[in-house]
C-alpha cells in the first residue's frame, strides 16, 4: 500500500516535462502521469524485492547448503502472468481513448474517402478530427496526392484553422502562409487558433517537433503530411529537427511563437503588405 | 549409439589443427575455440565502439560542436551503433557463448556443422576490419546504423556501400550460427536427453536463432535493394524516382526489431543458468520460462511499426503495434517475476556474476518500464527519436545484455581458463561500471522529454549540465573497463586454480576438466536431466527454508 501511494505521489509530483502549451498537451500530460506512477509502483517494488532477497537470504559466512528446492508455484505464476497482462491491457485502451481525444484515429491517408466520411457527427462531438476534415474540405489539397496525416487537436475552435504550409529542407523549416503572401524561417501562430501544418520535405526525412506541444511528424520526400495543432499558452517554443538528415541536424532548429490575438494581427499585417499580388504564383510548396 | 558418435574429433588425424595458443587464430573446428574466439574478437570491437562512444560524449560536453567536424560526428555515431550490435553483442551472446555452451547442453561433442561454424566466426573479423577501414579510407557511412534513405542515398556513396557489404558479411555469419544452434539443438540432443530437460539457454538459443534465420534474411534482401539505389541509381526507396522511403524503414525494422530479442534472449539464457547455481536454488518455473520465450519469439515478429509511429503510418496500424509490443510485457514479466522467485529463499552468494546479474534485473526492468510507455503511441509521438529512447535501449542492451556479458564471463571463466577471476576486482568493476552506466544513461531519458533528439553534435544551452553527467558517467564506464582487463590477464596466468566444478554446479559443462578437452568429456557425455536440481531435499529441510516456501505457497 506505501508502495502504491509512494509510487502516485512520484507520478503526480515529480514534473519532468517542458510547458504544456497546444491543447493536446495536457492530453498527453494526464497519460504521462499514470505510465509514470505505474511505472514507479512496478519499479519501486521489483527494485525493492530484489534489494530485500539479496540481503536476506545472502550465503552467511561458513553455510555451504542449498535453498529450498522451489520448482514452481502454478498459482503464482498464474498470478503474475494476469497481474501484467491486466496492466498492460488498461494501459493499452487509456492510451487508445488519449490517442483518440489528441485525434490520431482520424483516417487522413485517403482525402477521397474523407469527403464520404461523416463530417457532422466529429463536429458535434467536438472531437480533434473535425477541424482537420473541415479544413481540408474547405481547401482541398491536389486530389491524386495522398495525405498522410499525424494527430492533431482542435476542442477549442476559435475559429477556422489557419493554414500554413512547410518545407523542410537541410537544414532549416521554410514557413508559407497562404492567407497572405508571408514566408517566413519561424512559425508565427495566434493562441487559441488551430493551425494547420501542411507539411512537405525536399531532400531527405526530417521531422518536426515541438516538445512544447507534445507533437512530433515526421516529413518524408514524397509523402505529404498535414498536422494540425492549437497553441493555447502565448511564447517563443523551439522547433526541431528530430530525424536525422545531414551534418547539420543538430543546428536545424527554428522557434514558433504564439502570439495573443491581436499581436498576430498585428505581425501578419506588418509582413504582408508587400506581395500580396502575386501570393499563388510564388508558392513554392506543393 | 556407437555408430552415431560424432566422428570429427576422432576422424582429423592429431596433428592437423594447431595446438597452443595457436589454435585460437587458425581455422579451428572445435567449437569451445571458436567460441572463445568469438568472445575475443567481440571485445576488442567493444573497445573500438567504446571508444567511439567516448568521442561522442566528448563532443556532448559542450553544446556546440567543436570536438570533431560535424560529417565525422555522424559517422563515429554510426560506426558506434553498427560495431556494439553487430560486431560485439550479437557475435558474443550468441556466437561466444552459445558455441561454448550449446553442446555441453545438449550433450554432444561439437556443433553440427563445425565447418560452417567457422566459416561464420571468420567472416567477422573482415567485416569488422572492412567497416572500420571506411572511415580512414573513404569516409564512413553517416546516416546512422538505420541507414534511412533517401539520407543514405545521398550522403558519400563509398561509405555507405561499404557499410552494407560489411552487415552484410555479418548478417551471414549470424544465419550460419542461427541454423547452427537449431541443428544442433533439435538433432544433436544426447540419446534420452529431453528438450524440456534441456537448461534453459538452450531455449534461449533455440528462440533466438528462429528470430535470426527468419529475419535476417529480410535485411539482407533490403540492404541489396539500397545498395543498387545506391550504385545503380535504382529507386526502389528514392522517393524522387518514385521509390517509397517508408517500405525500407517496415523493411529495416522487420529484423531490427527482432535483433532486439537477437540480444536480449540469449542473455534471459545465461541469467537463467547463473542464478540457480549461486542461489543454490532450482529454476523458478520452468515451464513457464520455455513458454515465454516462445511468446517474445512469436510477439516479436509481429511489432516492427512501434519505430515508425510519427512515420506515416495508418491508424489502425498504430493501435495494432502498441498493443502487440505492450504485450511483450507480459511473457518478459513472467520471466522476471520467476528470477526474483528463484533467488527468494535462496543462499545467495553475493559475487561478481550475481551481481551483475542482479544489476542486469533493476536495468532491464527499467527500460521495459520505459519500453512499455513507448509502445504508447500518444507518448511516442513525444519523445521517438531522442535522448529518451537513447536512454531507454541503452538500458536495454547496455544495463541488460551487456551487463549479463561481463556475469557471465565471470561465471564460466573459470570452466574457459581452469583459473577463477579475481573476486574483489570484479566487484570493484561492478561498483563502477554500474555507477557509471546509470550515471551516463538515466539522465538521458529527462533530456528527451525536455527536448533534445538524438544524434545531435550541437544542442540546446540549457541541457549542458544533464550532458556533462552524462559524459562522468561515461568516463567511468571506459575507466571500468581497467580493472576488468587486469583481472582477465592477470587471472589467467596466475589466478587462484579453480578445479573442476568451482560453483558446484549441475550443468553438463562443469562435468568435465576446466578447461575441458577437446572431445568434451573423456568417456561418455553425462545424462544431466535435472539441470536445476539444487535445494535440500523435503525431508531434510531446516527451519529457514521451511518458511521461505511457506511464504511462497500463502502467497505474497
Amino acid at each position: 500500500m506505501a508502495l502504491v501511494l509512494t509510487g502516485l505521489w512520484i507520478g503526480q509530483n515529480v514534473e519532468l516535462l517542458p510547458v504544456a502549451a497546444s491543447l493536446n498537451a495536457p492530453i498527453y500530460d494526464q497519460l504521462f502521469k499514470v505510465l509514470f506512477s505505474i511505472g514507479s509502483i512496478l519499479f519501486i517494488g521489483i527494485f525493492g524485492l530484489l534489494v530485500f532477497s539479496l540481503i536476506r537470504f545472502r550465503r552467511r559466512d561458513g553455510e555451504t547448503g542449498d535453498g529450498a528446492a522451489v520448482e514452481g508455484n502454478l498459482q503464482l505464476e498464474i498470478f503474475w502472468t494476469a497481474i501484467p497482462a491486466i496492466v498492460v491491457l488498461f494501459v493499452g485502451i487509456y492510451s487508445y481513448d488519449i490517442y483518440d481525444r489528441m485525434g490520431g484515429m482520424v483516417p487522413l491517408s485517403d482525402p477521397h474517402s474523407m469527403h464520404g466520411a461523416a463530417m457532422a457527427p466529429q463536429a458535434s462531438d467536438g472531437s480533434a478530427g473535425a477541424v482537420i476534415q473541415a479544413s481540408v474540405l474547405g481547401t482541398p489539397l491536389e486530389p491524386s496526392k495522398r495525405i498522410w496525416g499525424g494527430i492533431g487537436s482542435g476542442q477549442i475552435s476559435a475559429g477556422p484553422a489557419l493554414p500554413v504550409e512547410v518545407t523542410a529542407l537541410q537544414f532549416a523549416f521554410l514557413f508559407h502562409y497562404p492567407q497572405g503572401d508571408i514566408t517566413s524561417g519561424e512559425l508565427h501562430v495566434q493562441k487559441g487558433q488551430p493551425v494547420e501544418l501542411r507539411m512537405e520535405a525536399r531532400d531527405v526525412i526530417h521531422a518536426f517537433w515541438v516538445p512544447e506541444f507534445r507533437l512530433k511528424q515526421d516529413i518524408i520526400p514524397g509523402q505529404p503530411t498535414l498536422l494540425t495543432f492549437t497553441p493555447i499558452k502565448a511564447g517563443s517554443y523551439p522547433i526541431i529537427c528530430a530525424e536525422l538528415c545531414g551534418p547539420y541536424h543538430g543546428g536545424m532548429r527554428s522557434t514558433v511563437v504564439v502570439h495573443e490575438p491581436d499581436e498576430f494581427a498585428t505581425w501578419f499585417e506588418k509582413n504582408n503588405t508587400a506581395t500580396v499580388a502575386i501570393a499563388p504564383s510564388t508558392s513554392s510548396t506543393g | 549409439m556407437t555408430i552415431a558418435l560424432p566422428p570429427q574429433t576422432s576422424s582429423s588425424p592429431p596433428g592437423l589443427q594447431p595446438e597452443g595458443w595457436l589454435r585460437y587464430l587458425s581455422f579451428s573446428l572445435d567449437h569451445k575455440v571458436i567460441g572463445l574466439q568469438y568472445m575475443v574478437a567481440g571485445f576488442f570491437f567493444y573497445l573500438v565502439g567504446g571508444a567511439l562512444a567516448g568521442m561522442i560524449r566528448v563532443e556532448l560536453v559542450s553544446p556546440i560542436s567543436d570536438f570533431m567536424s560535424r560529417e565525422t560526428y555522424n559517422e563515429v555515431l554510426t560506426l558506434h551503433g553498427t560495431v556494439m550490435i553487430f560486431l560485439w553483442i550479437v557475435p558474443v551472446v550468441n556466437g561466444a557463448f552459445g558455441n561454448y555452451l550449446i553442446p555441453f547442453y545438449v550433450g554432444a561433442r561439437d556443433m553440427a556443422f563445425p565447418r560452417l561454424n567457422a566459416v561464420a566466426f571468420w567472416l567477422i573479423p573482415p567485416a569488422g576490419f572492412l567497416l572500420i577501414a571506411s572511415y580512414f579510407i573513404a569516409g564512413a557511412a553517416q546516416s546512422g546504423w538505420t541507414a534511412y534513405p533517401p539520407l543514405s542515398l545521398t550522403t558519400p556513396a563509398a561509405g555507405q556501400v561499404v557499410w552494407i557489404l560489411s552487415v552484410l558479411l555479418l548478417g551471414g555469419s549470424s544465419i550460419f550460427g542461427g541454423i547452427n544452434f537449431i541443428a544442433t539443438i533439435l538433432k544433436m540432443r544426447r540419446p534420452g536427453l529431453k528438450m524440456m530437460q534441456l537448461p534453459m539457454y538452450c531455449w534461449a538459443m533455440l528462440g533466438t536463432s528462429i528470430l535470426v534465420v527468419l529475419s535476417t534474411p529480410v535485411l539482407a534482401g533490403t540492404l541489396v535493394l539500397l545498395s543498387f539505389d545506391i550504385i545503380a541509381h535504382t529507386g526502389f526507396f528514392n522517393p524522387a524516382l518514385g521509390g517509397n522511403a517508408v517500405v525500407y524503414q517496415h523493411l529495416f525494422w522487420f529484423y531490427s526489431h527482432p535483433a532486439v530479442y537477437i540480444m536480449v534472449l540469449p542473455a534471459f539464457g545465461l541469467v537463467s543458468e547463473i542464478l540457480p547455481v549461486h542461489s543454490r536454488k532450482p529454476l523458478f518455473g520452468y515451464t513457464t520460462m520455455v513458454y515465454s520465450i516462445l511468446g517474445i519469439v512469436f510477439l516479436g515478429l509481429i511489432v516492427w511499426a512501434h519505430h515508425m509511429f510519427t512515420s506515416a503510418t495508418p491508424p489502425w496500424m498504430r493501435l495494432f503495434f502498441t498493443i502487440a509490443t505492450a504485450f511483450i510485457a507480459v511473457p518478459t514479466g513472467i520471466k522476471f517475476f520467476n528470477w526474483l522467485a528463484t533467488l527468494w529463499g535462496g543462499k545467495i552468494a553475493l559475487n561478481s556474476a550475481m551481481l551483475f546479474s542482479c544489476a542486469f534485473i533493476v536495468h532491464f526492468v527499467f527500460g521495459g518500464i520505459t519500453g512499455v510507455a513507448l509502445a504508447q503511441v500518444p507518448f511516442d509521438i513525444h519523445v521517438h527519436d531522442t535522448y529518451f529512447v537513447v536512454g531507454h535501449f541503452h538500458y536495454v542492451v547496455y544495463g541488460g545484455t551487456v551487463f549479463v556479458i561481463f556475469g557471465s564471463i565471470y561465471h564460466w571463466f573459470p570452466k574457459f581458463t581452469g583459473r577463477m577471476l579475481n573476486e574483489d576486482l570484479g566487484r570493484f568493476h561492478f561498483l563502477i561500471t554500474f555507477i557509471g552506466f546509470n550515471l551516463c544513461f538515466a539522465p538521458q531519458h529527462w533530456l528527451g522529454l525536455n527536448g533534445m533528439p538524438r544524434r545531435v553534435a550541437e544542442y540546446d544551452p540549457n541541457f549542458t549540465l544533464m550532458n556533462q553527467i552524462s559524459s562522468v558517467g561515461a568516463l567511468l564506464m571506459a575507466v571500468s573497463t581497467l580493472p576488468f582487463l587486469i583481472n582477465v590477464f592477470w587471472s589467467a596466468f596466475s589466478g587462484r586454480v579453480a578445479g573442476d566444478n568451482p560453483w558446484n554446479a549441475l550443468t553438463p559443462e562443469w562435468l568435465t576438466s576446466s578447461p575441458p578437452p577437446v572431445e568434451n568429456w573423456k568417456g561418455e557425455a553425462p545424462l544431466v536431466q535435472h539441470p536445476y536440481g539444487y535445494g535440500v531435499a523435503p525431508g531434510q529441510i531446516d527451519l529457514g527454508a521451511a518458511t521461505g516456501r511457506e511464504i511462497w505457497s500463502s502467497g505474497q
